[in-house]
């Protein structure tokens, strides 16, 4: 496979969020590119950080999180920005948001606004980014609905997200999310919130859309059907660290972070029935507040080994094949 | 929209049927009646009551007759638009209230529009600057100002005026006006009278409301549409007024209904204080003196003000959210 050109590359990205309670480190260090038309998945457990890194990328963190550490680089022809250096709120990320970079996020019914219609929402967009008028918009609005399988889309421009089935909202949201063609969609969970029926079409849809446009996608899952699906590559978190990334396929076949395979083993097969015995990662995800030191996941790991895993931070080992783990189990060629 | 408006003014007709009886029945509620505190006054003074004279008194008015005719008596009238005469005033009821429902109405649209004009901008800038000094400054002040009675600030402000400018601010007009004829010099007057009453009736409401637009916009913009919209590149600005501001209204907007009847109750100390013609010292003294058909008419002027109030604000909220809609 050729490599195509690099287009966004998020080097020891770690975001941190002040509370009274302390200080959250919700992302700490990490790192992962992606390339023009690839998808990568973003997989683990709930608050391991990929919801926040997803923002982080937008520059969207709610207000008490702040980005301490590390580079988002965006490559536009030819020429790369740091969208960390940019004002959050300034022009520059504004036009990169929507534009450049759109985000579908997790529950539709939340996204929307209820009082507007979602045509009203999703021109919105279309003339903040492109030059045209209402009505030019209404029909780009129109046209993008019908292709994310919208039913009667001249219709249903006009209608309220509260009169809209589920998996209806969820299209309008990638409709509006795709509405400017953007470079990199980042999809935040974005079958949780909807039946297993619709989660399977919106999976099919998305892999068209984005076959079809041509862009990058970042898919953030915790279910990893989800990723095996549509992802090229995948890159697991934990408690805010990137633990291990590989291609798809070889994730699948060949995981090396004793997390990974926990996670693996915990996914029940279809067709297995109730004799498979389900083997879950023991204990739970510690407080975020208060970290393991030393590699976070030693206090649940199987090959944990004293002294070692609990003091330090293991570093990025990087495997044959585009495959890089985070484990003192492994050693560097 | 239309048929939503249609649907609403509709509802009020049995709406208000019900009140007249409410409001029939609480002025009922006091043992006696106008004779009776008639009576009262003249023994006070020392004066003879001839048993004789109060009987064909109480015939003629019809204070007799069992409660149900008197109801029906009353709102028959009130339906033709005859509200009756005030016993205490020996005046029309319609009159006396003419005559000072206008000052009151003044006072408390001038004090409801000066509150929302204070509190809505003060809200959003404390709920987009949570704990900073300015929203500290103004949740102090809110804070003062629903603590402080509205007589008490009615007389510090007298006070201050009076040393200040060596005037009494009392009344509605200057001196020279308050016989004059209407005139654009007359109007100016009355704004210069004006503000002080509504200030001062406003001032308690314009805390509250300070405190329900902060609270209702601070969760606001946790919502996800938030983060959405600022996904798609809006400017913080433009996100805040189409998004969150507009829900954030949706809780003060329900608030209007409420807010016309509590400004006239909140009007009654601020015109004993003041010294202004308005309806509420007028109901004080015709429930004092048992004045029925005075106190009824006024009782059902200021249901039909909730009424219209919470009208009104219906149709801002349907506008608000189109939810609402389709509600009733």
């Amino acid at each position: 496979m050729t490599q195509s050109p690099l287009l966004l590359s998020v080097d020891n990205l770690a975001t941190h969020f002040f509370s009274q309670e302390g200080i959250l480190e919700a992302v700490d260090g990490v790192s992962f590119d992606i390339h023009a038309g690839e998808a990568l998945g973003i997989a683990g457990e709930s608050g391991c950080g990929k919801s926040v890194t997803a923002q982080s990328i937008l520059r969207i963190v709610p207000k008490n999180g702040k980005i301490v550490m590390g580079e988002i680089s965006l490559f536009q022809n030819g020429e790369s920005v740091d969208l960390v250096q940019l004002e959050d709120r300034g022009q520059e990320i504004r036009q990169i948001r929507g534009g450049e970079i759109a985000m579908v996020f997790q529950e539709p019914m939340a996204a929307f606004s209820m009082v507007y219609t979602i045509g009203n929402q999703i021109t919105e967009v279309i003339r903040l980014h492109q030059d045209c008028s209402q009505s030019e918009a209404r029909d780009r609005a129109i046209e993008m609905l019908r292709r994310v399988g919208m039913p009667q889309p001249e219709q249903t421009i006009d209608a309220y997200p509260f009169a809209l089935s589920g998996g209806m909202r969820q299209r309008a949201m990638i409709a509006m999310a795709l509405s400017c063609h953007p470079a990199l969609l980042i999809a935040d969970e974005p079958t949780t919130a909807v039946d297993v029926t619709i989660q399977a079409q919106v999976l099919e849809l998305m892999k068209d859309l984005q076959r079809d446009m041509g862009m990058a996608l970042i898919v953030i899952t915790h279910d990893l059907a989800v990723i095996s699906e549509l992802c090229d590559r995948v890159m697991i978190m934990y408690l805010g660290k990137d633990v291990e990334s590989a291609p798809a396929d070889v994730i699948f076949r060949d995981p090396k972070h004793p997390y990974t395979i926990g996670l693996l083993r915990s996914v029940p097969e279809l067709g297995e029935g109730h004799s498979q015995e389900l083997d879950p990662i023991s204990g739970s995800v510690p407080s975020p507040y208060r970290r393991p030191a030393g590699c976070p996941f030693h206090p649940r790991c199987p090959d944990f080994i004293p002294d070692v895993c609990d003091v330090h931070l293991p570093p990025q080992i990087e495997l044959a094949g585009g495959h890089s783990v985070r484990c003192h189990l492994y050693v560097q060629d | 929209m239309w048929s939503f408006i249609l649907r609403r003014i509709l509802l009020m007709v049995p709406t208000l049927m019900v009140v007249s009886v409410i409001s029939f029945a609480i002025i009922e509620a006091p043992p006696g009646d106008f004779m009776d505190s008639y009576v009262n006054a003249l023994l006070q003074e020392q004066e003879a009551v001839d048993p004789a004279e109060i009987a064909s008194l109480r015939k003629r008015y019809g204070l007799d007759a069992p409660t149900y005719v008197r109801y029906l008596r009353w709102l028959g009238n009130i339906l033709q638009g005859n509200l009756g005469r005030s016993l205490e005033w020996n005046q029309p009821v319609s009159k006396l209230i003419a005559d000072r429902l206008p000052w009151s109405l003044a006072i408390s649209v001038a004090s409801f529009f000066l509150a929302y004009a204070i509190a809505i901008p003060i809200g959003l800038y404390s709920a987009t600057r949570q704990y900073s000094l300015g929203d500290y400054f103004f949740t102090l002040i809110g804070f003062i100002g629903l603590a402080t009675p509205n007589f008490l600030l009615a007389l510090l402000i007298l006070w201050y005026y009076f040393v200040a400018t060596g005037n009494v601010a009392v009344g509605l007009f200057s001196d020279e006006y308050l016989i004059a004829p209407w005139s654009f010099a007359k109007f100016i007057d009355l704004l210069k009278h004006l503000w002080l009453p509504a200030l001062v009736v406003g001032t308690a409401g314009t805390a509250g409301l300070i405190r329900v637009m902060r609270a209702n916009l601070l969760d606001e913009l946790e919502r996800p549409y938030v983060m959405v919209a600022r996904s798609k590149g809006l400017s913080e600005g433009k996100l805040l007024v189409k998004y969150p501001f507009r829900i954030a209204m949706n809780p003060v907007a329900s608030t209007i209904g409420w807010t016309l009847p509590t400004l006239v109750n909140g009007e009654l100390l601020a015109s004993l204080v003041l010294g202004l013609p308005t309806i509420a010292p007028l109901f004080v003294g015709a429930l004092l003196s048992q004045d029925m058909f005075l106190a009824g008419s006024v009782v059902m002027i200021l249901s039909t003000l909730t009424l219209v109030g919470t009208l009104l604000s219906d149709i801002v909220l349907a506008w608000l959210d189109p939810r609402i809609r389709g509600a009733i």
